[in-house]
């Protein structure tokens, strides 16, 4: 023990004087290297002084004729304290023209409980968008705050979007609360003024109402490695389809998700990813026909829960997406329910067990090649499954009770094609062979959209 | 089991005596900060850069990859001045990394450090992709790169105090390489001053400016707005009564435009590298000024 005692106690002197004595030939280097630089310098200056009086002897006149510029000076701040910490603000307008070939109010997606959303293929003529109105800045040195609001062409303001986020939480940890767009699948978080087409998918009509939202906190990680790899978890109120509001305390949503991404050399990139949603819903209604044709309210009480797998790859000649640029996407969702069914919730008020499972998924691709110009192909397919109503199956009520839930394979076809003159403004047209309706008849929806967008400059996610 | 605790304990020792080796995690965004940051940090850093000499910088996704690397980054080395606009705010924020966020010490903008060209007076957008703060593109001016590497060296310094010496010392010694380069640079490109060229987007101006080049015409008519077929014709006109020298065009520019206008004025196009690997020729910053002004001389009559 003792010699290793000495060992130490030379090893800790060693690590004491060397230090010292590298320092001191770190000094000499350095003044070495300062008396090197001043040379140099010198030289450099004589250099230039000599190259200065050659090019004076050689063309005097047009030498002097030369004015010297100078870089203006950066801009004064003139603005008062008050408003120097504005939030960046920024607003998306947007407004389409639609014609489509069968009555967009009679549009339901056929075998699907509608999921209450401004879904399908909207208002025929000319309609305004929703516009976005963005704020956002950092609070302080530790949270960050957004809030994006909608004002519908309908005269109604809706919270698209209001939450913090940290922003000094150490190794890879964010924590996001308030309402935000959950980061389930690929296209829920993006926002609509940056969807490649004038709608959502089919699955994320049916399966969210457009884009699911949730009220509640959000907390994600990214791995330390070169391989992107981020986990994230949500929970919430639940409250947003295929949820509801619970009169309980507690948390509803759970929502879990990974992606993982990289590069493939220098010309392409992907995202994977895969998530599971669970939900609570109670008493989530909604409108049907009976089988004589009359109005009824049904109701939905049980578990629902949903997973997805989602795969984006973008490529670019030399990796330079100002030219061309080619990204190609797809989705898959599935979703089981399993509850109690009520017919007729203000009338009948029958009331039995009730189980499905569907399913959906979509391909896009989207090609830009030229700048400015792109074009885009969607397909789009769900699969509603055999919804098992007891209700039908004990011969209480006929199956044609249930016309939404009829057991159907909705799909459709979708091409796009668009121009962006600037990196704010686009102007899109879209045609689409729509085979979801309940009724079974195809619809050709026309659609002809414009986006701009003013103010700070946006910066979107991959 | 002894003599091992004695080694492990002698090896503890010894790592907490020893020199702290772990490098700096750089990420560069274009690589001419790549290179600068190379030239500074020798093998104390470890850098990645995130775009090439052959992409537009104004326009890059948020890639997967990136935000892996703003993750565990050290330090983020940027141009600013909003080039980076729509990517790099959605790296520092998804990275989840303190170390990055802006105001941090592991955050450098290059244009933070000196007075840019072209300041906009007035801000609107009819005007173009204009930068509030003024053009960004200030790479091409090597006076401009001794200023950011001096700011680089003294942030280096910071962040990694144990090295800090080490970084003055590479620092003063790529100044001083530097400065002599500049010297050659200047006299070899002398008779380049006052040359009238037509430039493609206004990432050229700062080279222009240092060089003396007379831009006499954009290609672009505003910034970021590709030219009409109406402004091309105006700028035949215009070039065919006073032709100028050369056509530039840089590594990561679509050619088409360049190359109907030269071939209706009969100017040559002559691609410069714009940024450190733009051409086989531009392997680091001191060949990257070598190879530009090398290929403005060569197709220069």
């Amino acid at each position: 023990m003792t010699r290793f005692m000495r060992v130490a106690a030379h090893l800790a002197l060693a690590c004491a004087v060397l230090p010292s004595i590298a320092q001191a030939a770190d000094e000499v280097a350095e003044l070495r290297a300062e008396l090197q630089a001043l040379k140099s310098e010198y030289a450099a200056r004589v250099g230039s002084l000599e190259a200065r009086i050659g090019q004076l002897e050689a063309a005097p006149a047009q030498v002097a004729a030369e004015p010297v510029q100078q870089p203006p000076a950066p801009a004064a701040g003139s603005r008062s304290a008050a408003s120097a910490f504005n939030p960046a603000i920024s607003l998306i307008l947007a407004g389409n023209y639609s014609g489509t070939s069968q009555d967009p109010d009679s549009w339901h997606i056929a075998g699907f409980m509608p999921s209450g959303g401004d879904v399908g293929p909207g208002a025929r003529s000319f309609n305004l968008g929703e516009s976005e109105l963005t704020v956002s800045a950092n609070v302080d040195p530790y949270f960050s705050a957004t809030m994006t609001a909608a004002i519908t062409g309908e005269d109604e303001i809706g919270v698209e979007e209001a939450f913090f986020r940290t922003t000094a939480l150490p190794s890879g940890f964010t924590v996001k609360g308030g309402r935000f767009f959950s980061g389930l699948g690929y296209l829920n978080e993006v926002h609509a003024h940056a969807w490649d087409f004038t709608d959502q998918p089919l699955i994320y009509q049916a399966f969210f109402g457009n884009q699911r939202a949730q009220d509640g906190l959000q907390a994600k990680w990214i791995a330390p490695t070169d391989l992107f790899v981020e986990i994230g978890a949500e929970t919430g109120n639940g409250e947003t389809f295929p949820g509801t509001r619970r009169s309980r305390n507690g948390f509803n949503g759970e929502t879990v998700f990974a992606h993982i991404g990289g590069d493939i050399g220098a010309t392409a990139s992907w995202r994977a990813g895969a998530s599971w949603l669970d939900l609570n819903a109670e008493g989530r209604s909604y409108e049907d026909v009976d089988q004589f044709g009359e109005q009824v309210l049904n109701s939905f009480t049980g578990k629902s829960q949903t997973w997805g797998v989602d795969a984006v790859f973008k490529w670019a000649p030399t990796g330079n997406s100002a030219y061309q640029q080619l990204k190609v996407q797809a989705e898959y969702m599935s979703r089981r329910e399993d509850g109690d069914l009520t017919f007729d919730v203000e009338g009948l008020g029958l009331s039995d067990t009730c189980e499905s499972e569907q399913s959906g998924w979509y391909l896009q691709s989207v090609y830009q090649f030229r700048p400015r110009w792109r074009v885009g192909a969607r397909y789009d397919s769900l699969d509603s499954g055999r919804t098992q109503i007891a209700l039908v199956d004990d011969r209480v009520l006929p199956a044609a009770a249930f016309p939404l839930l009829q057991a159907a394979d909705p799909d459709r076809v979708t091409v796009m094609f668009d121009w962006s003159p600037s990196e704010f403004t686009r102007l899109r047209a879209q045609y689409a062979w729509d085979e979801a309706r309940a009724d079974g008849e195809q619809d050709r929806q026309f659609r002809l959209q414009y986006l701009y967008g003013i103010g700070a400059h946006g910066a979107h996610k991959y | 089991m002894c003599n091992f605790i004695r080694s492990a304990m002698a090896l503890l020792i010894l790592l907490a005596c020893g020199p702290a080796q772990a490098t700096v995690r750089i990420l560069a965004t274009t690589a001419d900060w790549g290179a600068l940051a190379t030239e500074l940090g020798g093998d104390r850093v470890s850098v990645y850069v995130a775009t090439t000499a052959l992409q537009d910088v104004h326009r890059v996704d948020a890639k997967p990859s990136l935000v892996a690397r703003a993750r565990t980054a050290d330090l983020v080395v940027a141009t600013g001045a909003e080039l980076e606009i729509g990517w790099l705010p959605v790296l520092v924020q998804e990275s989840g990394n303190p170390k990055i966020q802006p105001g941090a010490t592991g955050y450098f903008e290059a244009a933070a450090q000196l007075s840019l060209l072209e300041v906009p007076t007035q801000l609107d957008r009819s005007m173009g992709d204009i930068h509030p703060q003024g053009n960004p593109h200030l790479q091409l001016d090597p006076h401009n790169i001794a200023v950011v590497a001096k700011a680089l060296t003294s942030r280096l310094a910071m962040l990694d105090a144990g090295n800090a010496d080490y970084y003055r010392k590479r620092g003063s010694d790529f100044d001083a390489r530097l400065t002599q380069a500049i010297t050659r640079w200047e006299i070899k490109a002398a008779p380049l001053k006052g040359m009238p060229v037509v430039i493609m987007h206004r990432d050229q101006i700062y080279l222009c400016h240092w060089l003396g080049l007379k831009e006499v015409a954009a290609i672009e008519p505003k910034p970021g707005v590709p030219p009409s077929a109406g402004y091309l014709g105006q700028l035949v006109s215009k070039l065919s009564a006073s032709p100028p020298n050369l056509i530039l065009l840089n590594a990561y520019n679509d050619a088409k435009a360049a190359n109907w206008l030269s071939e209706r004025v009969h100017v040559p196009v002559v691609t410069l590298p714009f940024s450190v690997g733009g051409t086989p020729e531009a392997k680091d910053l001191f060949s990257l000024f070598d190879d530009t002004i090398n290929r403005l001389q060569a197709q220069n009559p």
